[in-house]
């Protein structure tokens, strides 16, 4: 279980992040939405521990543990998975190779056995078939000369393989086709389960069409002004997310 | 090579600054006490004739050295590399070390000093072990001389010679007298001429017509002695149809003197012939502050002489202070085909001001190279290349690749690409890249669960991979191992 108190975050000394609080449940699926500059890319960063965001005050813990304090690494190892809204290119790096680094380190950390190449390679095989992921793409370079759409389906055959159990999927809907878009979706819906809790941060009601969430946050000006359930997102889909602020500004005065 | 396995005991240490990569320890930084037979520093002709006469050498060979020496006096140091040192005092220098031998010297690994086998334990090449397991020939040069050369029975049988080139110059003088300075004269340039005045041993490899060598041979570098250059010199000839694959490994211990390091490389393909030439350099950097530390200033050259000769030049340069270096072809065969892969790495105050020349003189002949560059620290790395077509060279075509990776802000990169063209029927391609290693793609790895560390090194291993597919298989390892010990700590 994720919980958020009180986050604030800067980001070359401009406060960004004003004070989140956010609890997040096992098997719960969040969307986050809000205008551009609200700071949703910032959370989900700061959350998977992304260098340059200065946590000011606040804190994020993790099953009892103290998130902020960790590695980027070591959160990956607690479980924690961030789809990147723009996946990195590393040249000359077979992209099934990292991914055992990944996956046997967290093995590695959690004193389970590490994976051979021949246990490996049949896992990943599976879970490239969840997203329509080609087996070519397995033994190219970490995302090199990926398409947008292939590059977003990697990185949910990543979180198919490293199997989190806190998802953070940043804007993982933009810049894919409808087809695109419904693999992609049907990869996550997969993954879903009891234990698993993911957080999708999106500008568009589009997604949550394919991916149904429990809950729904409008995330403006670095706070959480409102929270509610899958027609929220519906109703700012209609109404846009001024209404929100005014209302929110209402009830502060 | 393989004693750098001993240190990955830091690889996952989490708390390595970059400002610490610079400190990274030279873990073959020993010294082996040996009684030396040394010559006091200082240079001139009676040095030269002293040295001639220590190896027995035939009348010729001391003329040659003597019209290498005096044409040296004429010349004057190279500036025009990117790099900065100290003016070198050549009568500093003493010019000959020799590890005291009872008779001859040894016939056999059982007659080699004890000490010295230990030497090459600590390197992590146990002689014996080689013999048996890895079924490589070593030629080890230790301080200038020869001390052990293996496999030779097995080489003979297939009508290979692979000696040090002191013994070639006894047992084969017409092939040694027809071949060595046919390819970089004496008075090539001011360390090739130095080197041919003095040089003190090296490697002499001889493939016969159509012979293919029935295992890759190798020779281990190693400068021991305080103020000793090493002066070696290796000559490689690959007689028509035939084949080799040749890798010399090079470390020098830890001192604060800086010491000079000036060796001549030549090979000569025949028709039909192909040589591979793989380099593992690894000679002490200096410290931190730019202390000590190898100057390797060194000249390679290969003749593709014959038609559809091949010659394929890999190294992988990590060591040093100061690299100044082009392994160059001349494809003087019509279809011959010259190949040059580098990785060259720099941290600390390393300077790398490293090529190739392409020399393209016959009909259709090729060229291909890829230069990769790795600067870290306050590392300077330069790429200088010359691809020249002449005249004759009908449909010659040429593939330059030259990309550069910074780590940290306070190194640089240069590349200086030079291309001289007089026949129009050429076709040259040329790419280069100069890129940093990404906050970003650091996270990426890191945010999949790959430690900051093993994430450095599967992106630079990633960029040098076009170049390790080149070394012969058991070496590619070695390579990725020591990248990865010279990149310990390298982003913090």
């Amino acid at each position: 279980m994720l919980r958020i108190e009180q986050l604030h975050a800067s980001v070359a000394g401009k406060e960004i992040l004003k004070g989140i609080n956010l609890t997040i449940g096992a098997g719960e699926v969040h969307a986050i939405m809000g205008p551009n500059g609200s700071g949703k890319s910032t959370l989900s960063n700061v959350i998977a521990g992304r260098d340059g965001y200065e946590v000011t005050a606040g804190s994020v813990t993790y099953h009892g543990k103290d998130l902020l304090a960790m590695k980027p690494e070591e959160r990956a190892w607690e479980g924690v998975f961030l789809a990147f809204q723009y996946p990195v290119e590393i040249p000359g790096v077979n992209n099934t190779y990292m991914l055992k680094a990944g996956v046997n380190a967290k093995r590695k950390h959690q004193g389970e056995q590490e994976l051979d190449a021949m246990d490996f390679m049949q896992l990943v095989k599976a879970k490239a078939k969840l997203v329509e992921l080609d087996q070519s793409f397995l033994s190219r370079g970490v995302n090199e000369g990926f398409s947008g759409g292939e590059k977003k389906r990697n990185e949910i055959f990543q979180m198919a393989v490293l199997e989190p159990s806190l998802a953070l999927l940043d804007e993982t809907d933009s810049g894919l086709d409808i087809d695109a878009l419904r693999i992609v979706a049907q990869g996550v819906n997969a993954l879903r389960n009891a234990e698993r809790s993911i957080v999708m941060v999106t500008h568009y009601q589009r997604l949550l069409d394919y991916i149904e969430p429990d809950f729904v946050h409008v995330l403006a000006d670095g706070q959480i002004l409102k929270s509610g359930d899958k027609h929220l997102a519906l109703e700012l889909e209609e109404r846009g997310y001024d209404w929100v602020k005014v209302e929110a500004e209402q009830a502060a005065a | 090579m393989n004693n750098l396995k001993q240190t990955s005991r830091q690889a996952n240490n989490p708390d390595i600054k970059p400002e610490e990569f610079a400190n990274q320890e030279y873990e073959t930084g020993f010294v082996t006490d040996i009684e030396a037979d040394t010559l006091p520093p200082g240079l001139n002709e009676d040095v030269i004739r002293h040295i001639s006469a220590k190896k027995n050498e035939p009348e010729w060979l001391l003329n040659w050295r003597l019209e290498a020496f005096r044409h040296w006096l004429t010349m004057t140091e190279p500036h025009w590399a990117h790099v900065n040192y100290q003016p070198i005092d050549f009568q500093a220098i003493s010019y000959f070390s020799a590890p005291k031998s009872k008779d001859d010297g040894p016939k056999s690994l059982d007659e080699v000093d004890p000490k010295l086998v230990e030497t090459y334990e600590k390197l992590g090449i146990p002689l014996r072990e080689q013999e048996m397991l890895a079924g490589v020939a070593v030629d080890a040069v230790f301080d200038s001389v020869s001390v052990a050369t293996t496999f030779k029975g097995k080489l003979k049988e297939a009508g290979v010679i692979f000696c040090p080139i002191s013994e070639a110059v006894r047992e084969y003088p017409e092939l040694v007298q027809q071949y060595m300075g046919s390819v970089v004269p004496t008075s090539d340039n001011f360390y090739a001429a130095l080197n041919s005045a003095v040089f003190t041993d090296g490697s002499f490899v001889y493939i016969p017509r159509g012979v293919r060598c029935p295992m890759e041979l190798s020779t281990y570098f190693r400068i021991n002695a305080m103020n000793t250059g090493q002066f070696e010199r290796t000559l490689i000839i690959a007689d028509e149809g035939a084949y080799v694959s040749y890798l010399e490994g090079c470390t020098a211990p830890q001192r604060d003197e800086n010491q000079l390091h000036a060796a001549v490389v030549e090979l000569v393909a025949l028709d039909d012939a192909q040589i591979k030439y793989s380099t593992v350099q690894n000679w002490y950097p200096g410290d931190e502050n730019g202390v000590g530390g190898i100057y390797n200033f060194v000249t390679k050259r290969a003749d593709c002489r014959g038609d559809r000769a091949k010659v394929s030049w890999t190294q992988v340069e990590t060591g040093s202070a100061i690299t100044w270096k082009y392994p160059s072809c001349i494809l003087r065969g019509d279809d011959s085909v010259g190949e040059f892969y580098s990785v060259a790495l720099t941290k600390m105050r390393q300077e790398a001001d490293t090529g190739t020349k392409m020399i393209h003189l016959g009909k259709r002949t090729k060229s291909t190279i890829v230069s990769k560059g790795i600067a870290a620290g306050h590392g300077q790395q330069a790429y200088r290349g010359l691809v020249k077509i002449g005249k004759g060279a009908e449909d010659a075509r040429n593939y330059t690749q030259c990309d550069s990776l910074l780590i940290g802000d306070t190194c640089g990169a240069h590349t200086f690409p030079y291309v001289e063209v007089k026949n129009p029927s050429a076709t040259m391609e040329h790419e280069a890249t100069t890129s940093k290693i990404g906050e970003d793609q650091l996270f990426y790895c890191q945010s999949r669960g790959i430690s900051e560390e093993d994430a450095v090194n599967m992106i630079v291993n990633g960029f040098c991979k076009d170049v390790f597919n080149e070394l012969p298989m058991e070496f590619a390892v070695e390579a990725n191992r020591l990248m990865e010990v010279s990149l310990e700590g390298a982003v913090g």
